[in-house]
């Protein structure tokens, strides 16, 4: 569908994020100005060098952070140092409880909104079955692998239903066969909960499996250089992979953030080519 | 009880038959110790013919009172200290060198100042038990991950529950260790202040025990404290290696 004519679901317009630096240190200039805008039921991640602010352009869209300068807007509203109902957010870090277990971690966001112990349950049912954690709702995230942990945190978010879904390098820590696999798992919850979704990873090949749309960061101050659609059906799984364009589509990706890349890591060019 | 239970138990046993075998040969003559034997038969004796009821009721009370005040006092300090950062800037040096200092120089002052009543007593058990319970408040607090704190707000849960049901859950086992090193440095505060502050209790009848020559009772109260501190941080244990289990398995 033509950008034009799809619904803008999250806005970003001139957003910038500037920390201030420690004692006597100079200001940090950490994201933007950055425009981007997220259209409703598209999955779209956000690629680029480390340290480019992609993790702070996340908070922002959460509000979990207020920009320094610019606006976010979700569903037309403006966004400000709160997060709207409506958002749901995964860390890169795991955030399970480790004092709940798996049920009790679950029902966590919705217990404290209040919400009738009877839809409670329906939807902790649902969302720990379509994690593939039923036979762990009674262990405690000790217990689990660090994925199943991740897939806690998947749920907790899934079960507040949540219309835009921020996801902050939740598989980072897996390893790549598991990744693959967690990445088929969250295309089946796009699928089937119609969210939005906004990825931030660090892993080329998982942007271009996984995305409609995949922006690429430059180097810090972080701005979106191009975003690149992949046109991929709907209905794609990880073994997207063998598809001749998902090379094609990777190596763009990699041709534009090398230099970018090289710069966050303090190389030029011309010092790696000789 | 686990593997490492059997081996402590059999430590301790083994460790009681050889000061049992000193004292009976001789070794060790019966002015300066009785045999382990003796000194459990003069612990069960003073338990079962209640002489000393009132003075262990006392001892208890104390104790309990100091717990309280130790546990809720420097949890409170504690948040108070982690929440204001110029009042903990000003307050961490002086909670880390109030180790170094003794309470019990204090008796004197808080004597003249109470009396020879419970409150000194209580007040020395205070000043023992406070300090590390305040301490390990700010470290747990210290170390909640901040992750937690953003899965709270991302959830819009209220301060309330943010500190109810994420923060102090998440500093739990810290606090955990404040609370056992509170209850031990009460009893220790108690009873050791009841050796000079007091005119009853079981520090007193140890002291008295003391100075009347009289092994036997002294042995038999020194069992029981033993018994009393080691049954308080059993249960602390107990409880706080089953909370931990959920952390670490």
């Amino acid at each position: 569908m033509p950008d034009a004519i799809r619904t803008v679901h999250a806005r970003a317009s001139g957003v910038t994020r500037v920390y201030p630096g420690h004692a006597g240190q100079e200001l940090v200039h950490a994201l933007g100005p950055v425009d981007l805008d997220l259209y409703k039921g598209e999955f779209l991640s956000v690629i680029g060098p480390s340290g480019c602010g992609k993790s702070t352009l996340l908070e922002l869209l959460a509000g979990l952070a207020a920009p320094t300068a610019g606006t976010i807007e979700f569903e037309g509203r403006p966004v400000q140092g709160q997060v709207p109902d409506g958002i749901g957010v995964v860390f890169q870090e795991d955030s399970s409880f480790p004092w709940l277990t798996v049920r009790e971690n679950v029902a966590f966001g919705l217990e404290c909104a209040g919400v009738d112990p009877t839809e409670i349950k329906r939807r902790v049912d649902y969302a720990i079955g379509f994690m593939g954690l039923a036979d762990f709702a009674r262990s405690y995230p000790a217990q689990l692998s660090g994925g199943m942990r991740q897939r806690v945190c998947i749920a907790r978010t899934l079960v507040l239903e949540p219309r835009l879904i921020l996801l902050d390098e939740p598989f980072g820590a897996l390893d790549q066969q598991t990744r693959l696999l967690m990445g088929d798992e969250l295309l089946r919850l796009w699928r089937e909960t119609g969210a939005t979704i906004l990825l931030i990873t660090h892993a080329l090949d998982e942007a271009t499996m996984l995305s409609d749309r995949v922006a690429a960061m430059s180097a810090r101050p972080g701005r979106l250089l191009e975003i690149i659609s992949t046109h991929w059906p709907v209905d794609r799984d990880s073994r997207i992979v063998e598809d001749e364009r998902f090379g094609a589509i990777t190596a763009r990706l990699w041709t534009i953030l090398r230099e970018q890349s090289m710069k966050a890591i303090g190389k030029t060019e011309s010092r790696v080519s000789t | 009880m686990t593997r490492y239970g059997w081996i402590r138990l059999v430590i301790v046993a083994a460790l009681a038959l050889f000061l049992e075998a000193l004292c009976r040969t001789g070794v060790i003559p019966p002015l300066i110790m009785i045999p382990p034997s003796e000194m459990l038969a003069a612990a069960w004796r003073i338990l079962a013919s209640g002489e000393m009821k009132g003075d262990f009721y006392s001892s208890l009370a104390n104790i309990c009172i100091a717990i309280i005040f130790s546990v809720a006092g420097g949890f409170l300090a504690g948040l108070a200290i982690f929440s204001v950062p110029d009042l903990r800037a000003a307050a961490e040096p002086l909670l880390a060198s109030y180790s170094a200092v003794p309470p019990i120089v204090f008796y004197p002052m808080l004597i003249v100042i109470f009396g020879l009543n419970r409150v000194p007593q209580v007040l020395l058990a205070v000043m023992f038990g406070f300090v590390p319970m305040a301490i390990h408040t700010i470290n747990g607090l210290d170390r909640i991950r901040p992750v937690f704190l953003k899965v709270g707000r991302a959830n819009r849960v209220s301060t309330f529950i943010s500190i109810f049901r994420i923060q102090l859950p998440a500093a739990a086992p810290y606090l955990f260790i404040g609370v056992t090193l509170a209850v031990s440095y009460s009893i220790i505060g108690v009873i050791s202040s009841e050796f000079v502050l007091s005119a009853k209790g079981i520090g007193h009848q140890i002291s008295y025990a003391y100075d009347n020559y009289d092994n036997r009772a002294m042995y038999g109260l020194i069992v029981l404290v033993l018994g009393i501190a080691t049954l308080l941080n059993t249960s602390l244990r107990y409880y706080s290696q089953r909370m931990l289990k959920r952390w670490t398995r």
